[in-house]
């Protein structure tokens, strides 16, 4: 190229192989940026979409505001369940490793291995017991299950080293001890494998504002403001106002909570159930930007403000349900029981109540299983069941009225008809007597219903049993029993009135796990037909009759009303949060159910007489007022079975007609012995609370109280 | 100016200007092509949460540019004479690191100084370029020896073998621009195959061998960071997590960028965004056609460098020349690579952009070279006239 030879030294020509090589480092060149080119091209221009998107993600978090529940309160607007806001600390699962989520579901598999495993072998137990109670000798004891037991599974470790340390910081903060909180971690996220696991659930300020300013010491934890449940009154109406806790991933299916979002509190049990979708209101939610750690930047991008959820007004009151439970307790004597009482015409529950009882404050927060075992446990008289809806039990006499019922309207008797009471009576191929073995003689349907003969109605069972059509069961069935009142609660009991179809059917089960069991007896029940002595025992409320305290409250005001069996309810009207109306609760209208005046005359009758005179409750009514406020009552003592051993459970059902506030109220105490040993002055208690007759006349008058040693 | 330009013969006539000529020499286009990378560096560095370092990298800047005058305006052909002591220096430089350096993120590769971190692996890269250059020039008459080859490989893999430890994107620098020279000198083919075939046989031997012999050649982290392109979304909270942010940031930035909208770079969701980010910084908020800018202005700078490469008055300056191409080709490719999500996360700067006193320093330190390579150029050229 240069044709100055003196240069050729110092300069090196461009050769032809150097104008290769260098063409060749171009074309590297150009490839590279080339390369580089259309990647740009794909990810910016062809994908940019796509990305722009998961960046918008990657900068924004949608944080829930709760909104507050709404409140409960009783027919005079006194505050039953009201809201408190809490500072609740909760690891985000996000936070944790993969091998905690892992240790959880597996830990969560091995404990329901347990729980199925611990059942069998207590069935087993339970099985054997019943088997060795069938040859037992005259004499000897009944055996009871072998107590069985398992060792719990243990908590898998801390996954990593790190975790544990997170755990032992957050834990000397919250001076909680890092086992509790690893075992709250997987114990949560077996519950709710997706939420957020709360640690504490009511921080103060202070320790709120150590954790967000030193966010980074404490990776995946988040201090959310929410309100809990709070119980001004304690254990009143417990069982009523149920709990609320966040939705788990079954209830999320559940039609009734179409469009409620996960990590939504909503109602579990009770009212809180029963009513949530007034109760909850309506979360907001606010988009926050967030940096790469989570922090929070700058100001909400968008808000939507939460609606409060509605008031509910109930039909409770809250003075007369106070009365009940101390009533219950004292009279009780710490024996479990339950009360009903409520407006025969309407259907307004006034009171209800259960014991043993419990805060429900408990369930505030999630709860543990521990705690959870002794709310539910048999020891402890199991607080969280609500005895006067789901506890059945044989009624006693206090069904009486009800047969009498069916054998009017079949003609079997007529309210002047005499039969002789002689004490005692042979039925089938036993012995039937009077409690005390009493003898009344020759006794009219009054008078009968007055003394509780049970000759009287073990006749009528006798005479009914030889009626086609079952008469004794169509008219239990017809006045509320062996069904579902239709009350706004959860977990209504049905009850049980056994007949000729009953026994065929339970037969033909304990038959078919027979045929699977190899032959051998599974002791589901005695394979027998449904004889005389069966109905002669209905007839009196014996035998395996099982009737909820609410039934009978609701029996006796279709009985007291003339044939209109109200549908209870305890929901009044959804109001605002100032109180003011936004809907009544609408019930269904009562069911009608045809009974002859006369009848009806008879009965309530003989339900007065009871309370008065030779009457198995007179003395617990002594001193009462009777002329300005009747009481029609009956008592009830039904032998019931606990682990084989006889016991006499107490029942009462007083009627007391008023122009404004009439009142049924029914109660039972189980072991509680004759109905007018406890039942009865409880619901003395009741009445004389709800017509505000004070202290003196709470009680039966002292000078009667001999006559309050009562009969059946 | 104060230093006495070296004058060329050939112009000893001619009267005095008021700038000294050979500064009006210099390639205006390789200049503006830096200025304006320049310019770019401090906008998308001002635009990250580290803003208040932008005016740092000004200042670097203004340094790399004066020391960059000052090179343009001597002759590069006397640093042949000095290549062992280039090349001592270097390795010196490179050891005083390993041996005094402070950790930055669990690899060492920076002194501390009052006024930055010295990264000497940085400046090792224009000084091992120079030292080859002056190495093959010398042996330029048995190239086709195996011997040359083999000793000049050994020669750049002595520094690589040095900064492998905590710096292992210098290490394949070093490499890169062994081979460059090599290429440049004109090395037989044969060579380069033979090379190319160790090559792969060490990776091998590093990467799947010795882990399973249980001999660490690579550190855990580095491994990891080499691998995790391939698969990103694996792990997104560790090695991936980088690559998977960066990519984001880059797609969302779309044909022309999100502007004050930009939220990848800004709130931290891409670590390092200063630094080894910087490029997905500018496509975030410039989009496709700020990217296509910062590349031109490579591509250009690219161009100039071959340019100066064919009109060097000498080997020296050819091969010089080349090795720059190749280191600011080589950084450019892999860093703008593992942005993107094709290359592995290796720590190497984006040159000029990135930033950081050291990167800066040793690429403006390359550019004064090759503008006085051009400068020498331009000089032979004129005196034929």
């Amino acid at each position: 190229m240069s044709p100055m030879r003196d240069l050729e030294d110092r300069r090196s020509p461009l050769s032809p192989q150097m104008a290769v090589r260098v063409a060749m480092f171009g074309g590297i060149a150009l490839a590279v940026f080339a390369v580089i080119f259309f990647r740009l091209w794909f990810l910016q221009v062809l994908s940019g979409d796509q990305y722009l998107v998961q960046a918008r993600e990657n900068r924004t978090r949608d944080v829930r505001i709760q909104a507050p529940r709404g409140e409960i309160v009783d027919r005079n607007n006194r505050k039953l369940v009201t809201n408190r806001p809490a500072n609740v600390v909760q690891i985000e699962p996000q936070g944790l490793p993969d091998q905690t989520i892992d240790d959880a579901a597996e830990w969560g598999r091995a404990m329901g291995e347990r729980d199925a495993r611990l059942a069998r072998m207590e069935e087993q137990a339970e099985r054997e017991a019943e088997e060795k109670n069938r040859n037992r000798k005259k004499g000897q004891k009944r055996v009871k299950p072998k107590k069985v037991s398992l060792p719990t599974v243990p908590l898998p470790p801390v996954a990593t080293e790190e975790l544990a340390a997170r755990y032992r910081r957050l834990g000397r903060l919250l001076e909680m001890r890092p086992e509790t909180i690893h075992r709250r971690v997987i114990e949560q996220l077996v519950q709710l494998p997706y939420s957020a696991v709360t640690v504490k659930a009511d921080a103060p300020n202070s320790i709120v504002a150590y954790i967000k300013e030193r966010q980074e010491l404490f990776p995946g934890v988040d201090v959310e403001r929410q309100f809990l449940r709070s119980y001004p009154r304690e254990n009143l109406a417990a069982q009523l106002v149920g709990y609320v806790g966040e939705i788990n991933p079954d209830q999320l299916k559940q039609r009734r909570n179409k469009g409620v979002k996960q990590g939504t509190i909503i109602g579990q049990a009770g009212l809180e159930y029963t009513y949530d979708r007034y109760l909850r209101g309506k979360d907001g939610a606010k988009i926050l930007r967030v940096d790469a750690n989570g922090k929070f930047v700058g100001e909400a991008l968008q808000q939507r403000d939460p609606t409060p959820g509605r008031q509910v007004r109930l039909s409770l009151d809250l003075d007369l349900q106070e009365e009940g439970q101390k009533a219950l307790g004292s009279i009780g004597g710490g024996l479990p029981g339950a009360f009903v009482a409520m407006n025969p015409k309407n259907g307004q529950v006034y009171a209800m109540g259960s014991y043993p009882s419990f805060d429900p404050s408990v369930f505030a927060k999630p709860i543990s299983n521990k705690t959870y075992e002794t709310l539910t446990s048999e020891e402890n008289g199991a607080p969280l069941i609500n005895r006067a809806i789901a506890g059945a039990y044989p009624s006693g006499s206090v069904f009486k009225p009800i047969s009498t019922l069916a054998a009017l309207d079949k003609g079997v008797v007529t309210p002047e008809s005499t039969i002789v009471d002689s004490g005692c009576m042979d039925i089938g191929n036993r012995e039937a007597c009077n409690a005390k073995k009493a003898e009344y003689g020759p006794v009219q349907l009054r008078r009968a219903l007055a003394v509780s003969s049970d000759i009287y109605w073990y006749k009528l069972g006798i005479e009914l049993f030889h009626v086609d059509g079952e008469p004794l069961q169509k008219w239990a069935k017809k006045m509320g029993f062996g069904r579902s009142t239709g009350i706004d609660l959860p977990d209504e009991a049905k009850g049980l009135i056994p007949g000729q179809k009953w026994r065929e059917e339970i037969n033909k089960t304990e038959l078919k796990c027979r045929k699977t069991n190899k032959g051998q007896p599974c002791y589901v029940v005695e394979t027998r037909p449904y004889n005389v002595g069966d109905n002669a025992n209905l007839a009196v409320g014996q035998g395996e009759v099982a009737i909820s305290p609410l039934q009978m409250a609701v029996s006796y005001s279709g009985l007291v009303t003339g044939g209109r069996i109200p549908r209870p309810h305890l929901g009044l009207e959804v109001q605002d949060s100032q109180g003011r109306l936004v809907q009544k609760i609408s019930s269904d209208p009562a069911r009608r159910v045809k009974i002859d005046s006369t009848w009806q005359k008879a009965i309530m009758d003989g339900l007065h007489q009871s309370t008065m005179g030779e009457g198995t409750s007179a003395g617990v009514f002594s001193g009462w007022p009777q002329n300005s406020l009747p009481v029609y009552g009956k008592t009830g003592t039904a032998e019931t079975f606990v682990d084989g051993v006889p016991y006499d459970q107490s029942w009462y059902v007083a009627y007391v007609p008023h122009p404004t506030k009439p009142i049924v109220i029914a109660s039972t105490v189980e072991r509680g012995g004759f109905g007018a040993e406890k039942a009865a002055p409880i619901v003395r208690r009741m009445l004389a609370e709800w017509f505000d007759l004070g202290e003196d006349l709470a009680k039966p008058d002292a000078s009667q109280a001999e006559l309050a040693s009562a009969a059946d | 100016m104060a230093t006495t330009p070296i004058v060329d013969p050939t112009e000893r006539h001619e009267p005095t200007p008021l700038v000294p000529l050979n500064l009006l020499r210099i390639d205006p286009i390789l200049f503006l092509a830096v200025i304006g990378l320049g310019i770019c560096s401090y906008t998308a560095i001002s635009e990250t949460r580290m803003a208040s370092t932008a005016d740092r990298q000004v200042l670097f800047f203004g340094v790399g540019l004066v020391v960059a005058a000052l090179i343009s305006q001597v002759d590069y052909s006397r640093l042949r004479e000095l290549k062992w002591g280039i090349y001592g220096f270097m390795i010196a430089a490179i050891l005083a690191v390993v041996v005094l350096g402070g950790d930055t993120r669990g690899s060492r590769r920076a002194i501390q100084t009052p006024f930055f971190e010295l990264q000497t692996s940085e400046l090792g890269k224009v000084l091992l370029c120079v030292f080859m250059a002056a190495f093959l020039v010398d042996r330029v008459r048995v190239l086709r020896q195996r011997d040359t080859t083999a000793t000049a490989m050994l020669l750049a893999l002595i520094p690589t073998m040095l900064v492998l430890g905590g710096d292992l994107g210098s290490g394949m620098v070093y490499v890169v621009i062994a081979l460059a020279a090599l290429f440049i000198a004109g090395t037989k083919w044969t060579h380069f195959v033979g090379l190319i075939a160790l090559g792969l046989t060490a990776i091998t031997l590093t990467l799947v061998v010795a882990p399973k012999v249980g001999v660490e050649v690579l550190k855990p982290y580095q491994v990891d960071r080499l691998t995790s392109f391939l698969h990103p979304s694996d792990d997104p909270a560790e090695a991936g997590y980088q690559q998977n942010q960066a990519k984001i940031a880059i797609g969302s930035g779309g044909r022309t960028g999100r502007g004050d909208e930009a939220t990848q770079t800004t709130l931290q969701f891409l670590p390092e965004e200063h630094t080894d980010f910087v490029f997905a910084v500018v496509c975030e908020r410039w989009g496709f056609v700020g990217a296509g800018l910062v590349l031109s202005l490579y591509a250009l700078l690219c161009w100039r460098a071959l340019r100066i490469l064919t009109m060097a008055k000498n080997l020296f300056g050819a091969i010089i020349a080349g090795g720059i191409v190749a280191i600011i080709l080589f950084q450019v490719f892999i860093n703008v690579g593992m942005n993107i999500g094709i290359m592995p996360i290796t720590g190497i700067p984006l040159p000029l952009m990135s930033y950081g006193g050291s990167s800066v320093l040793a690429t403006l330190l390359a550019v004064g070279l090759l503008q006085s390579i051009h400068v020498q150029a331009r000089t032979a050229r004129k005196g034929l006239f």
